[in-house]
């Protein structure tokens, strides 16, 4: 097995518990992991909880945590998948000063045509929000920072995977 | 009709449940769970649980410890030997944090084990008040599972999901810590068992396929080996393994929590793997061709370097938890499952054999470690008593029949060493986490689970004090365990390691110690100490005749080491006899 760092989405279906996220990132500390993202949220399923977490660790690695992270009583499945096999988005948001808009033509055309969005204009800021890939993220944030920002923020990664999970079947089960 | 049907549920309804307090319910939980003993030490925030006890007490009996950490290792002590949920109780804060040390011993042993807590009123959580403590917080990491309970309507489920958890699957410790407000609180009471957790898998399925792939490697070995663990006994699966490794003519070597599954005497028996196992084993791990791991999980003790473990063999591996394979050691064949079943159905797909060449090695191999090793441990020539020598005393007038509770350290490897197991569930010590001051208070939790069977505790003169407090319990509740401590004044293994690796600079290693007589003896517990082996079979004696508590004190070599031994980082052929 290869001894060179992927890039992972993991994607963890679970029991929706206090504490489950205390258990799930115990098993990424004990290792010594960095969590590159994290985001929690509901699943297709009712009360079922999904949890996606990005990691940079060799595929020997990531197979011993998938199994440290299903043995959780409260998970149901967890699933691993390299970039290519998922579609993600990230998303962002920059406040920055409204007289930019005014005096800086050409941030117009950046935000037209990174496909952001102003979600608010007032006297003395304007907020931008983008979802895209995280080079599309990193390209729009290098180059507003010119301009300078006052706030940046930036989300977890979400996923879906190309193909259908194995899971979809017991979740099926389980909505009985 | 439909009117009918309504009276009739609610009439179904009154039945079953009645109006009691959170506090009760706990109780009365415990009691739908069969237990009839518990281990604990009150406080602030669990004391209206103990007040209920009060009025259990024909039912239920607890019993007071001298340390939270003592009523932990206690209630391992009495899964260990019972196979049944032991069953530990604190109060918040201090108390809560004291069963840490036994919580994380029974994770890493596989142990079940249901602890409660008392935690502040919750109205107070969050709020640093007095004896708050995040246990849940603090338990998630070393716990199977754990919840915090705020609302007495929650107890009966969180009680009846925890004995599930614990005692399923791999077993392990659960938590439970209860507000005090829950524990005041009342509500309709009714429990029903849990039966399953829907996110939870507890035993994998057998899958067909790998057993016939495994039956085929077994059938072709010319040289196998079987590695078995824990995971044997806690599947109560001794019959099914003995008639597999029978059939099939597989010498047989254990880990430290293997011990006992069968007996020491048994042919097949070839003797402990491991950093202070025996020579034969050792050095055939790396000469097999196909290695059978049977409920355990390959821990750094046993490999020794994993880059030369093995490397020439097959590995088989039947194993009840899925994130075990693949771990340490890369399987070829992995067969899921409960061990009893897996090997029940291994059996018949497996052809008779006995390897006798390959048997003669092991023989060979174990006449070399006699000659070098045990002879000199188990009949010394030289003036100092051995720890081998006790062992074997011991042996003898217990008839192999004991159970076996050791400490950490030096004595700890000589006794699984030496020790003589004619009943399965007979070698109770802290294997995982390596935990000094386990044996005294698992010795308690042991005597009490079994009364009928001779529980003898063995300690070193270090971790003997770690939790020597627990003479109280033994005391109070008159358990007739027998405490033999073998002093060599000093921490024994991490001298053993100071003089071959760090240049005998003895680091805080040297132990000044009391009169541990005089100690028993402040307990009303008959205790001798002897340092001539002239003494020892007079000694022994006295102590197995003795009908109540009896403490031992041996003082033995102060500089004897354990031998084979693996160093770390070494392969285990590597396993140096001197």
């Amino acid at each position: 097995m290869s001894t060179e760092n992927i890039q992972y989405t993991v994607s963890i279906y679970t029991e929706n518990n206090i504490g489950l996220l205390n258990r799930i990132s115990a098993i990424f500390q004990r290792r010594h992991i960095n969590i590159e993202s994290l985001n929690t949220s509901p699943s297709e399923i009712d009360g079922v909880s999904r949890f996606t977490i990005v990691v940079n660790i060799t595929e020997s690695q990531m197979k011993k945590i998938q199994g440290q992270i299903e043995k959780q009583v409260e998970v149901i499945k967890a699933f691993y998948h390299t970039e290519e096999e998922i579609i993600y988005q990230e998303s962002c948001i920059f406040k920055m000063r409204s007289n930019l808009l005014f005096d800086e033509r050409q941030i117009q055309n950046i935000i037209k045509e990174s496909n952001a969005r102003i979600v608010t204009v007032n006297r003395d800021f304007f907020v931008i929000e983008k979802s895209g890939r995280k080079e599309e993220i990193d390209l729009l944030h290098r180059e507003l920072t010119v301009f300078g920002i006052m706030q940046f923020t930036r989300s977890g990664r979400i996923a879906v995977t190309k193909d259908e999970m194995k899971i979809s079947t017991m979740l099926k089960a389980l909505q009985h | 009709m439909k009117e009918t049907q309504t009276i009739q549920n609610k009439a179904k309804t009154t039945e079953t449940t009645e109006r009691i307090s959170g506090s009760e319910a706990v109780i009365k939980c415990l009691l739908a769970e069969g237990v009839d003993i518990l281990y604990g030490y009150p406080g602030g925030a669990i004391m209206p649980v103990y007040d209920e006890l009060y009025k259990y007490q024909d039912k239920i009996h607890h019993v007071l410890s001298r340390h939270e950490q003592g009523a932990a290792h206690a209630a391992q002590g009495y899964a260990r030997i019972s196979g049944k949920v032991g069953v530990a109780m604190a109060t918040s804060g201090p108390g809560a944090t004291n069963l840490i040390t036994g919580i994380a011993d029974a994770q890493i042993d596989s142990t079940p084990l249901v602890c409660i807590t008392g935690q502040v009123g919750s109205h107070l959580l969050g709020s640093d008040a007095f004896q708050e403590t995040d246990i849940v917080g603090i338990s998630t990491p070393v716990t199977k599972w754990n919840i915090q309970v705020t609302k007495a309507s929650q107890i009966p489920e969180a009680f009846a999901k925890a004995f599930y958890i614990a005692k399923s699957g791999r077993p392990g410790p659960v938590l439970i810590d209860i507000t005090k407000d829950a524990q005041f609180e009342e509500f309709d009471f009714k429990y029903e068992k849990c039966k399953g957790v829907r996110s939870y898998n507890p035993v994998p399925e057998t899958d067909e396929n790998s057993l016939k792939a495994a039956a085929e490697l077994i059938n072709n070995a010319k040289k196998p080996l079987v590695v078995w663990g824990q995971g044997v006994i806690l599947g109560k699966a001794e019959e099914e393994f003995k008639a597999v490794i029978e059939k099939a003519g597989l010498p047989s070597a254990w880990t430290i929590l293997g011990a006992s599954a069968i007996p020491t005497s048994h042919p097949l028996n070839v003797g402990m793997v491991g950093m202070h196992g025996n020579y034969a084993p050792n050095v055939l791990t790396n000469e097999c061709d196909v290695l059978i791991a049977i409920g355990m999980r390959f821990d750094d003790r046993v490999t020794g370097n994993l880059e030369t473990y093995a490397k020439q063999a097959k590995i088989v591996h039947f194993e009840i938890d899925p994130a075990e394979v693949d771990k340490n050691v890369q399987t070829d064949v992995a067969v899921l499952g409960d061990a009893k079943a897996s090997l029940k159905s291994l059996l018949p797909l497996l052809n008779e054999n006995s390897h006798n060449d390959w048997h003669q090695k092991f023989k060979d191999l174990y006449t070399i470690e006699f000659e070098k090793v045990i002879k000199n441990d188990l009949h010394p020539t030289k003036e100092g008593l051995t720890m081998g020598e006790v062992l074997n005393e011991i042996n003898l007038q217990t008839k192999g029949e004991a159970a076996i509770v050791s400490d950490v350290g030096q004595h700890q490897m000589i006794a699984c060493r030496y020790a003589e197991f004619n009943k399965t569930k007979s070698n109770i010590t802290s294997g995982g986490l390596g935990t000094m001051g386990f044996a005294l208070p698992a010795a308690i939790g042991a005597k009490m689970a079994a009364p009928d069977r001779e529980v003898v505790m063995i300690a070193g003169d270090g971790g003997y004090q770690m939790n020597i407090q627990e003479l109280g319990t033994i005391f109070q509740q008159k358990v007739p365990v027998k405490i033999v401590v073998l002093n060599n004044e000093f921490l024994g293994m991490v001298r053993q390691w100071q003089q071959l690796f760090f240049d005998k600079r003895y680091a805080s290693t040297e132990m000044v110690n009391p009169d541990f007589v005089a100690i028993a003896k402040g307990y009303h517990i008959e205790a001798q100490k002897i340092s001539n082996r002239k003494d020892l079979k007079a000694a022994v004696k006295e102590m197995i005749d003795c009908e109540g508590p009896y403490f031992l004190e041996v003082r033995v070599e102060k500089e004897d080491n354990v031998f084979p031994m693996i160093p770390t980082g070494a392969s285990v052929s590597d396993i140096r006899l001197e």
